[in-house]
């Protein structure tokens, strides 16, 4: 009952096979007998998450029952849930319980949906292996000594080791579909607009996209029809009709047109993962694809725009840390400037300092045109590549990850740490959707298969990745726990 | 050496939308500390900003009072700086692209005379909090209430030549944003202020002089001051051979001086960048059209009418046109009475200067436009003089009747008009007062006109003041001059 996928759980809490209250009893069981190791929760909500357990029986044995109510989950420790601990990883948040909640958690609220708690995560979503969080390093299930991947780390952990069907997660350059693909689990990073922000811990505000982390695309269909529309709190978020994700998850794939990106197949790429993915793109042939090579030639630029454009905003939106009204506050300041500056030395980590930095230098007077409007000017056509790309092919498939996960430690230099990004990062810039889905091993190590399409044709991306998922099984593969 | 003064205003106007320009919170003065200040205006993690459209449209209206171009694009930046008030560590304001282009303010001399003060933009920003250090020892508090009330910062060119030019602009922004029904104008609760750019130059010289900011004077007569001590400031120290620093300077009224707050290397950088958070600012033509049209006559226009349609002279049309209460009370008493001058006599004499002595504005007027119109009718139509109305607009102010006619018909103030009751009352007086009828025979044509004074002042007083003067006067002379 406790591995099912999130959407069998569903069809079995429907069916009357078990209730809300024996999952969540389960699932609260095995996160303390296997989290004290694995450090995927930041914060467990087992009071919280009884109660509505025990709501979501009642209304279920009341016959009024929704399709996902008693159906448990996590929250990445990013999403401010009210009266609940929300920290984004950062010791500045180490004391900051929310008086508000994110209109995700709301929405997944209203479904009946029954949090566990709040996952570990790269402090201020800002890493990619979640060594970056104040909280202590996230294992990866499948091998304890590599990391899960980041800056969602705790989600896709958490979803690994059996300890949640699902969790939701973040993305900015990466944040969901590299953990997924580290962890052997299925992330999709919805369009840009999709879904509401309004209360999520900016970190880039520009890039930032929620998205559900779990077995399957069909677990993710059903998460997305739960949070995606347009929210009046967020001006950025998109007013357009919200379809059922899950109606056409069993399309025929007959005549799908799939480009393989050159410049996501070159060097760098480890040829475990390579091949791992045109197997899976071989699948797809089987299922009656065709395949063609595209070009996204500002591919190369996405990196480096990314550093400029995602620190900018970040250091805007991370000075309301500040010591003044809510978060870590140094002891005894002498005057304000101390309070600043000490508050803020000490709150943050080196990797959020080290962004904050560079932002402030990049929108400074004299750099601005230099590196923000021209970083504005390359995102236009790293955008277009994608356009121009989808007017040849329906969707594109390559690698999520360049590797598979690391080993805890391993990458100690910052700008190869960047490079983990490398696939993902300019999806954000253009703002489309994608989705990482598990292709295979190398050794004991999950490998992603990253699928891209059009701004908001979730419901191809999701059709596309579930038919893999039919005939594969991938996804259901376990690391073995204890 | 002849000196010129240069003056740029940059003025802050509080619009008067009922929630701030990002967050639902109101915007209503005066309530406990931060008992109006939400999520968003905490700058909590995770909030976001929603344009409030009337911010939008109140900015926009004053942007087509000025004729000036409306882009069709304008983008909300991000101001950064740190300071304890300033909840998210950024101000949300325009900088490159803002609602308000360049236009045109024309302001009213002393002289009567007329000058054109371009206006370089106007943007829309939001306000921060307030830093309270009196009530705190060795703490201070920060009050949030006004954290995001919507400003309209207008920003002119440095076209005033005086500190008189400067106060008269600042009427004129004054005037036209409590016209167009955006701001309160209200400069002692804050939602007027403005910084003033001082520069002084050699006269016929060509370039600017090195400027110094003024920061947050609240008040015309401190606009007037600061610029007065400033220019001097700045003339001294030049006279005497040393060079303006470019810096802002803080107006002390206490002291009534100016002093240095920061220089310009001192001076923050910004780092404006667009808000990601907020979409660009699109505003089609029907929209601003529709704006247009909801547009109130504007004060120029105003003023021009009242001379034109109305025969009224400059001086009545600039004072009555100048402010909106004024010139709407003045219109409405106009109307029920039908004869524009007396209306204005009346509205600028008896009626002001009543409402000065008792420290009320014009929409604090015990006596309503209607009461006043109503008045005045009774003084136009003769049925009662100039002497009984001034009872009856006391009667007004006091409150003791609803309407003239009440206080006419009750205090039976009506004017005498019947010749023969009148001829009754004069035969009295005569009869009474022997002496002043044999001196007044006695007298010469030019000591009579003298004395008839004395027998229309019995008259008038034996009739309770009900006679008509004119009338009086007329028949008194008729029967004086007949014993004669």
């Amino acid at each position: 009952m406790l591995d099912l996928t999130f959407a069998e759980m569903a069809r079995g809490l429907a069916a009357g096979e078990f209730k809300s209250v024996e999952l969540v009893r389960g699932l609260l069981a095995r996160i303390e007998r296997l989290d004290p190791e694995i450090n995927s929760f930041v914060t467990v909500t087992r009071d919280q998450a009884l109660e509505r357990a025990e709501a979501a029986d009642a209304q279920r044995a009341r016959g009024e029952a929704g399709v996902l109510a008693g159906m448990p989950l996590a929250l990445k420790d990013i999403f401010c849930t009210e009266g609940v601990r929300t920290t984004a990883g950062s010791k500045m948040l180490g004391n900051f319980v929310a008086p508000y909640s994110a209109t995700v958690v709301e929405k997944l609220a209203a479904t009946g949906t029954v949090s566990l708690g709040k996952t570990n995560m790269d402090e201020f979503a800002m890493g990619s292996s979640n060594e970056n969080s104040h909280f202590g390093p996230v294992k990866n299930p499948w091998d304890h000594s590599l990391v899960p991947g980041g800056s969602s780390g705790g989600s896709a952990a958490a979803v690994a080791a059996g300890l949640v069907p699902a969790a939701m997660g973040t993305d900015t350059g990466g944040s969901i579909r590299q953990p997924a693909a580290f962890c052997g689990i299925t992330g999709l990073k919805p369009t840009y607009g999709r879904v509401s922000r309004y209360g999520i811990i900016a970190y880039a505000s520009s890039l930032d996209q929620a998205g559900p982390m779990a077995r399957s695309a069909e677990d993710c269909a059903l998460l997305l029809n739960a949070i995606a529309g347009h929210d009046p709190r967020d001006s950025t978020s998109v007013s357009r009709v919200v379809p059922d994700y899950t109606r056409d998850l069993d399309a025929p794939l007959d005549g799908l047109k799939i480009g393989l990106p050159t410049e996501y197949f070159g060097d760098g790429l480890d040829p475990g993962v390579e091949a791992a993915v045109r197997d899976a793109v071989k699948v797809y042939e089987s299922l009656g694809a065709r395949v063609v090579e595209v070009s996204l030639p500002h591919t190369d630029l996405a990196i480096p725009t990314y550093y400029v454009i995602a620190p900018a905003e970040a250091s805007s939106n991370l000075s309301r840390y500040d010591g003044v009204r809510f978060g870590h506050r140094c002891a005894n300041p002498l005057d304000l400037e101390d309070l600043y500056k000490r508050s803020r030395a000490e709150g943050f980590g080196e990797e959020v300092k080290r962004r904050i930095l560079i932002g402030t230098h990049t929108l400074s007077e004299g750099f601005f045109d230099a590196y923000y409007r021209k970083a504005q000017q390359v995102r236009r056509l790293i955008r277009q590549d994608f356009l121009d790309a989808f007017d040849k092919v329906d969707v594109l498939m390559g690698p999520a990850a360049p590797t598979p996960a690391f080993a805890l430690g391993a990458q100690s230099d910052p700008v190869s740490m960047y490079l983990q990004d490398i696939y993902t990062i300019a999806i954000n810039l253009a703002g489309i959707p994608g989705i990482s889905v598990p292709a295979g091993f190398v050794g004991n190590r999950p490998v992603g298969l990253q699928i891209l399409a059009p701004h908001f044709a979730e419901a191809h991306l999701l059709n596309v990745a579930h038919a893999f998922q039919k005939v594969t099984d991938w996804h259901q593969r376990r690391p073995v726990q204890d | 050496m002849q000196w010129e003064t240069v003056i740029g205003l940059e003025v802050h106007v509080q619009l008067a939308t009922r929630s701030k320009i990002f967050s639902g919170a109101s915007t209503a003065f005066g309530a406990e500390p931060n008992t109006q200040a939400c999520a968003v205006d905490l700058g909590l993690p995770g909030v976001l900003p929603v344009l409030n459209e009337n911010a939008v449209a109140m900015a926009l209206r004053f942007g087509l009072a000025i004729d000036a171009e409306i882009p069709e694009v304008s983008v909300f930046e991000r101001k950064n700086y740190f300071y304890p008030d300033l909840p998210k560590g950024y101000q949300t304001s325009q900088m490159a692209q803002p609602i308000v282009g360049r236009g045109t303010v024309e302001i009213l001399l002393e002289d009567g005379s007329r000058k054109a003060i371009r206006i370089h933009h106007a943007h829309l920003e939001e306000d921060a909090g307030k830093s309270l250090h009196e009530d705190f020892i060795g703490m201070s508090g920060i009050d949030l209430n006004r954290a995001g009330t919507p400003l309209l910062e207008i920003v002119s060119e440095p076209d005033m030549r005086s500190a008189k030019e400067a106060s008269a602009y600042l009427r004129a922004i004054h005037t036209l944003v409590t016209y167009l029904g955006i701001s309160d104008g209200n400069m002692a609760e804050g939602s007027m202020r403005c910084d003033v750019n001082v520069s002084v130059r050699p006269k016929g010289q060509a370039a600017f002089g090195t400027r110094a900011e003024i920061k947050n004077v609240n008040s015309f007569r401190f606009v007037e001051r600061a610029i007065a001590f400033e220019v001097e400031r700045q003339i001294d120290l030049l006279e005497e051979g040393g060079k303006v620093v470019q810096e802002t300077r803080l107006f002390d009224p206490e002291a009534d001086e100016t002093r240095s707050m920061r220089t310009k290397e001192e001076a923050n950088d910004y780092r404006y960048f667009p808000c990601p958070d907020l979409l660009p600012l699109m505003l089609d033509s029907a929209y601003v059209d529709h704006q247009r049209s909801l547009l109130p006559e504007l004060p120029s226009a105003k003023r021009e009418r009242f001379i034109e349609q109305l025969g009224l002279s400059t001086y009545d049309a600039d004072i009555l046109a100048s402010d909106r209460d004024t010139a709407e009370y003045f219109e409405q008493v106009m109307a029920v009475c039908d004869d524009p001058k007396l209306a204005a006599n009346w509205v600028q004499g008896d009626l002001s200067a009543r409402l000065n002595r008792a420290g009320l504005s014009i929409g604090e007027s015990p006596v309503g436009a209607e009461q006043l119109g109503g008045l005045l009718k009774r003084i136009k139509d003769e049925t009662i003089n100039g002497k009984a109305a001034k009872q009856v607009f006391s009667d007004l102010w006091e409150r003791r009747f609803e309407n003239a006619d009440q206080v006419i018909e009750i205090k039976g103030l009506k004017q005498v008009t019947d010749s023969g009751a009148l001829a009754q009352v004069i035969d009295q007086v005569i009869e009474a007062n022997p002496v002043q009828v044999t001196q007044y025979r006695e007298a010469t044509e030019e000591k009579r006109g003298k004395m008839l004074g004395f027998f229309v002042g019995q008259v008038m007083k034996a009739s309770r003041g009900t006679a008509n003067p004119q009338q009086v006067n007329a028949l008194l002379k008729q029967k004086l001059d007949a014993l004669c």
